[in-house]
């Protein structure tokens, strides 16, 4: 078993740190302005020292880890004592943990009686991972839900169970068995009203964000730019559309060949068709055959299998795009559309999962609900540039207003405020 | 120049979005979570999208007209809901009982349509708001000017907007402010005329602090 982790303040694990980490609000002034950022340090005075306990279950691999990689250290910059500690475990545990989290997400498991007891177990073996001491404790993902349980009866803080997975399908037999422990914190924090579930405790909807200094999403020098289109063989003169997903078939990649080739009999553009998965996932190799089946013999199709960490090629891709396409059948939260807006790209998505709080209808870009839909708004941008172009730059707001990492930290202070009151009361 | 009565206290204002248990997904529901839902919900939806979706200038009035229009394509029912004007109201029951007069007569003369199933649910959710005082206040006009202008988004929105409800008044913190500790009356009345609507908070902002120089500019001419 591995041993619980816990890091000390500004030591972070490099290998999830690709760009630098700002710890400081300082850097976000010229995108924020200086007012926003005087008003966070405000925020945060009343809980300055206040000592925040976040709990994952891994420091490096996945969207969580990354998000408290870039918000753990903001926490510190304006005051607060924020430690992350990592629940330890092994492969018994995390194959229960990972058929837990395909369960909620609606896949069909037949679990054991041994499962649940396994989870338990570990949870219990974990039971001195959170400090006694502290203000507040913030709980990630289901993993390690259940040391609630163990919390000692002189504990009187406000423990947060933050579920950054969809549980709008979950399997019940999943669910019920984690909902007694959801029960028991002072909160729920979910990334889509979808998500949420009827629980006797406040439901706070925090969006996921993205941070724009983050290697995916910092500007890129127009040199940079035009060597990716350069290597890649995509003609910078004519539009150009991008899909970033991976192939899977609930991300419908053959459905944008099809919208595609609707659009190309009026305009003449290219597809780009970027993402990872298809080299270590089975489903993921059919589904990139059954892709590069529907774009035989178009030249002006590029099918790009990026390996898992190109993000500045991600990033690049994104920029030189004329129009972003997330035609999703389904989605968790779907950060690749923040990522295009932030980049004042017009987008047109799929109304599913996280895309609709994104993309408002005509406001921030088009909704669509088929690739005929798709191929219509597509083709109706290309006709009215700067109608897109208005998009593109309202998306750039609303993600300055909602889905920046700044944000998040404004929603944590915010509720440690909340709380902070509730509790004194 | 006039010094207030009472200074200006800014505030920072930060909102908490709480999903509440009510979910509509047909015409039909959403009359019924009208019905149902919380003062905050209602506040929320009508009040509060103001203020998150600050740079739309057209088509976004409140969350039932843009989800009437973007998961039923009804465009006349949105029109009806988009029309509703928060400054009218001095209660949450009362905009919430037009809002249910409009959706009720659109269920009523059609039936059909208003159990259509949307294409995405429409979730009820409110805000809870924590607001810490900021270290500026503002005691004199050019005072008040300075500190408007440093204020971010949500804490103009807060006062100029959210404040409406809060006073159980058809005015706004700035306006009660500019009446009851300067006695700028006609000042306050222009201010509170500022229309949200059509403009974002910054273009509000602006034509707020164009008000307040030409009334500094009128004071020092008569001084």
């Amino acid at each position: 078993m591995t041993s619980p982790q816990v890091l000390a303040a500004n030591s972070l694990p490099s290998a999830a740190a690709l760009s630098p980490i700002a710890s400081s609000l300082d850097p976000y002034v010229p995108l924020l302005g200086a007012s926003e950022v005087a008003e966070l340090h405000a925020l945060a005075r009343p809980l300055e020292g206040s000592c925040v306990d976040m709990v994952n279950s891994t420091f490096v691999g996945g969207g969580v880890a990354e998000i408290l990689t870039r918000l753990l250290p903001l926490m510190r910059g304006v005051g607060l004592d924020a430690r992350w500690h990592v629940m330890a475990g092994d492969l018994e545990f995390f194959e229960v943990t990972k058929a837990f989290h395909n369960a909620l997400h609606g896949t069909s498991h037949q679990f054991r009686p041994r499962d649940f007891e396994i989870f338990m177990d570990y949870s219990q073996r974990n039971r001195q991972l959170v400090p006694q001491e502290g203000e507040f404790v913030v709980i990630h993902d289901p993993q390690p839900a259940a040391l609630i349980e163990y919390r000692s009866a002189e504990d009187k803080r406000p423990w947060i169970w933050r579920c950054h997975i969809d549980l709008s399908h979950p399997s019940k037999e999943v669910w019920s068995f984690l909902e007694r422990f959801v029960s028991k914190y002072a909160g729920a924090i979910f990334s889509s009203p979808e998500y949420s579930r009827q629980l006797p405790v406040s439901q706070y909807l925090f969006f996921p964000s993205i941070d724009p200094f983050s290697d995916k999403n910092r500007e890129l020098e127009p040199s940079f730019i035009s060597g990716v289109l350069e290597r890649y063989g995509i003609d910078p003169k004519r539009p150009i559309l991008t899909q970033i997903s991976r192939f899977d078939r609930l991300k419908d990649p053959v459905g944008v060949v099809r919208a595609y080739q609707i659009v190309k009999r009026y305009f003449d553009c290219q597809l780009v068709l970027a993402g990872g998965g298809a080299s270590d996932d089975p489903e993921g190799q059919v589904v990139l055959q059954e892709t590069l089946e529907a774009a035989r013999g178009d030249r002006d199709i590029h099918v790009l299998e990026l390996p898992a960490a190109s993000p500045l090629d991600v990033n690049a891709l994104q920029r030189a795009s004329t129009i972003v396409i997330q035609k999703s059948l389904r989605e968790g939260f779907g950060l690749t559309v923040s990522e295009a807006l932030w980049k004042k790209k017009p987008v047109v998505a799929s109304a599913v999962g996280g895309i609709p709080l994104q993309v408002i209808h005509r406001q921030t870009g088009l909704l669509a609900h088929s690739v005929e839909g798709a191929a219509y708004q597509i083709r109706y941008l290309l006709s009215h540039p700067k109608i897109a172009q208005k998009l593109g730059e309202q998306g750039h707001e609303h993600v300055r207003e909602n889905f920046l990492i700044t944000g998040n930290l404004r929603r944590y202070l915010t509720l440690f405020l909340h709380l902070k009151n509730c509790y004194k009361q | 120049m006039n010094t207030a009565k009472e200074p200006f206290q800014f505030v920072t204002a930060s909102n908490l979005t709480c999903v509440e248990n009510h979910v509509a997904n047909t015409i039909n529901k959403l009359l019924e979570g009208l019905d149902q839902a919380s003062d905050a919900a209602i506040f929320y939806h009508t009040f509060q999208t103001l203020g998150e979706h600050h740079f739309l200038t057209e088509g976004f009035s409140n969350d039932f007209a843009q989800w009437v229009l973007s998961a039923f394509n009804q465009p006349m029912l949105a029109e009806r809901l988009a029309s509703i004007d928060v400054r009218d109201y001095v209660s949450v029951a009362a905009l919430r009982n037009d809002l249910k007069m409009i959706t009720a007569e659109f269920c009523e003369q059609h039936p059909k349509d208003a159990d259509q199933l949307a294409l995405e649910p429409f979730y009820f959710c409110k805000a809870v708001q924590v607001t810490v005082p900021l270290t500026w206040e503002a005691n004199t006009l050019a005072g008040f000017r300075a500190g408007l202008e440093r204020l971010t988004h949500a804490s103009f929105y807060h006062h100029f907007l959210a404040s409406r409800l809060r006073l159980q008044l058809r005015t706004n913190d700035f306006s009660h402010w500019f009446s009851v500790a300067l006695g700028l009356d006609e000042l306050a009345d222009k201010a509170n005329r500022i229309d949200i609507y059509t403009n974002t908070l910054d273009s509000a902002r602006a034509e707020l602090i164009v008000l307040v120089e030409k009334e500094m500019t009128k004071k020092e001419a008569r001084a």
